[in-house]
């Protein structure tokens, strides 16, 4: 082992255990600053969006130079490499760079009703076979045939063999057949990020990415009732919507753990859309959002994993009710409620992650930034405690020396 | 009022949808004139209003309000061919839409109907509106405040363009333009070259209500 090696091993070594230590609120060396973005590191190398989502090696470079750039102590690998997955399956959930949207334009989710309100029972009696032939050849082109697919629950004996003519089906063989070259692409796009992360980890770069995870009223506004029928459930449909609550958590842990422990981190990403002041009461956040929600973290926590909860928007009316869980054990991010006043409500309980505001980044100037950085580090970071981020990540119009003077600012500022 | 037209108003301000839709049948079943329906949903929705600046209500009870809402004007306005009267009075005109290049709608829709009661006249261009939409709309709606909606970081540019397209018409002149969405505050504001931004629907209301004087 070369020296340079060895002083990257150890760099390694030094990030990943100052992120660690930060998220069991212990003081550190110094604040870490973690690099995560959807598409500023594209712009920063001058590739398209659309390019980054389907180049997997100028995507891959493109990465490698914001992080030689800004030297973060974590960086969370873009996910949207998944543009000829995302074609193949000709997904409609969302839309995306060079497809609906411009080339160079993030990516939007479509909010819509994909489940209307009347399936309710026939989600909850039985999520797999309603996923199967009927919520999944809604959203996407690739999927259209498993509505042939046979009820498999509902077969024997020789009905069973029967059944399996569905197999003969054009509709049915189609979507295998297309299903098998998703499956290539995303195989391909998951081994592509593998081999991308050991190679940034022999330059000293520890991934802070990792699982991937939903509040489960989030989930169902997002993938099944949209967000205004959701909503509407709150009223009309309260039993139902509490009931597929329950059966959603159940659901999005499965697999988690096992696919979270395979990627080597122990780092499970959570954003949540849904539950933030002014998108729902106070008793309904009680009620709809945060039991679900709360489940999820103490199952991922149980298992030695480390929830990481994007609370988007401003959160503030909620920092009171959202301590109820171990000490020292997750990561609570926060776009716009103010760090300071969460620091006094939860840093005893969880790590806070954020939150250089979007405008700033975007429109500010990098002695702006610089001050506002200091701020976080000495007030927010004081004792441990803290990861220095965007509000939300590193918007993709960032300024280069605004993100510059955020990435330095580590190095400048004791907590 | 009358104790079945309190019944109505006060369903529609509690969020009881089945009892308001009841009671609003019941009304024109009864041979109560149309308008007058729809002026004690104005009454009931000026409740859920309030309840929402004071924090009371969100956008939850919003969507159903204007869900209910939907219902009874479905109801009643059929049966509004023959009737009297004309359009209530405004306090001024707005054109509001989202940013081209944004498909985001929830916080324009919320604006948009927190204006309407608290009346002024809206008109929503809907969600991705190119800037010469705007300015097309402008011409021919003569809107006193024109308010950009936006939620991602590609509307800073997308308001910035819209503003200084509507400046190359001429329309800018005499005419006040907000913007808000879940990112913007002054600095997007300075960048945008808007004349206020907005944190919340109400926010809207009060620049509204201040520029018309209303």
């Amino acid at each position: 082992m070369g020296a340079s090696e060895s002083t990257a091993s150890a760099r390694y070594e030094a990030r990943r255990r100052r992120l660690l230590d930060q998220v069991a609120l212990k003081e550190t060396d110094r604040t870490p600053f973690v690099f995560a973005t959807r598409f500023w590191a594209a712009r920063h190398a001058g590739i398209t969006f659309e390019q980054q989502m389907y180049d997997a090696e100028k995507s891959a470079d493109a990465l490698e130079r914001a992080l030689l750039l800004l030297e973060p102590d974590g960086y969370v690998q873009s996910l949207y490499i998944y543009g000829p997955t995302l074609s193949a399956l000709d997904y409609r959930l969302m839309q995306w760079p060079g497809h609906g949207t411009d080339p160079n334009a993030t990516f939007q989710y479509l909010d819509r009703e994909y489940m209307p309100a009347q399936d309710y029972d026939a989600y909850l009696f039985d999520p797999t076979g309603y996923c199967l032939r009927h919520y999944l050849p809604r959203v996407a082109g690739a999927f259209e045939g498993l509505a042939r697919m046979p009820d498999f629950p509902s077969l024997s004996e020789w009905r069973f063999v029967g059944a399996l003519r569905a197999f003969g089906k054009p509709e049915l063989r189609a979507s295998l057949q297309r299903l098998l070259e998703v499956g290539e692409h995303a195989e391909a796009a998951a081994q592509r990020a593998a081999a991308f992360a050991r190679k940034m980890a022999a330059l000293g770069f520890p991934s802070a990415g990792g699982g991937f995870c939903k509040a489960p009223y989030d989930h169902i506004s997002d993938f099944l009732r949209g967000s205004k029928g959701c909503m509407l459930d709150l009223f009309r449909n309260k039993d139902k919507l509490l009931e597929a609550i329950d059966k959603v958590a159940e659901l999005l842990l499965r697999g988690v753990v096992e696919e979270t422990r395979a990627g080597g981190t122990p780092y499970v990403f959570i954003p949540l859309h849904w539950g933030l002041d002014g998108f729902m009461s106070p008793q309904h956040f009680q009620t709809f959002y945060w039991p679900g929600l709360r489940k999820v973290l103490l199952r991922l926590i149980e298992h030695e994993l480390v929830p990481v909860a994007l609370w988007e928007g401003d959160c503030t009316s909620r920092l009171e009710h959202i301590g109820d869980i171990p000490r020292g054990k997750a990561v609570y991010w926060f776009e716009k409620t103010d760090l300071v006043r969460a620091k006094a409500v939860l840093g005893d309980t969880v790590c806070l992650r954020g939150n250089v505001p979007t405008s700033m980044l975007i429109a500010g100037t990098p002695q702006e930034v610089d001050e506002y950085c200091r701020m976080l580090i000495t007030k927010v970071g004081k004792g441990g405690g803290f990861i220095l981020d965007g509000a939300a990540s590193i918007p993709d119009e960032a300024r280069t020396e605004n993100v510059l003077a955020m990435a330095r600012s580590v190095h400048k500022y004791a907590p | 009022m009358q104790e079945n037209e309190r019944q109505l108003v006060d369903a529609l301000a509690d969020m009881r949808e089945e009892e308001a839709l009841a009671a609003a049948r019941a009304l024109l079943d009864g041979g109560v004139a149309p308008l007058r329906v729809l002026e004690l949903c104005r009454a009931g929705m000026e409740i859920v209003g309030k309840r929402f600046e004071q924090g009371e209500y969100f956008l939850p009870e919003l969507i159903l309000g204007g869900e209910m809402l939907e219902a009874i004007g479905a109801l009643a306005k059929p049966l509004l061919a023959s009737a009297p009267g004309g359009p209530a009075k405004t306090h001024g005109r707005v054109l509001i839409g989202t940013v081209q290049g944004d498909l985001h709608d929830i916080g324009k829709n919320i604006v948009t109907f927190m204006l309407d009661v608290n009346g002024f006249e809206v008109k929503d261009l809907g969600i991705d509106v190119p800037a010469a939409t705007f300015v097309a709309a402008i011409r021919e709606f003569q809107p006193a405040v024109v308010g950009l909606s936006g939620f991602l970081t590609l509307a800073f540019d997308a308001m910035r363009d819209t503003v200084g397209a509507i400046e190359a018409a001429g329309l800018r002149e005499g005419r006040r333009i907000m913007i808000g969405g879940g990112q913007v505050d002054e600095a997007v504001r300075a960048h945008a070259r808007a004349d206020a931004f907005g944190g919340n629907a109400m926010a809207a209301v009060a620049l509204c209500r201040e520029w018309m004087g209303a």
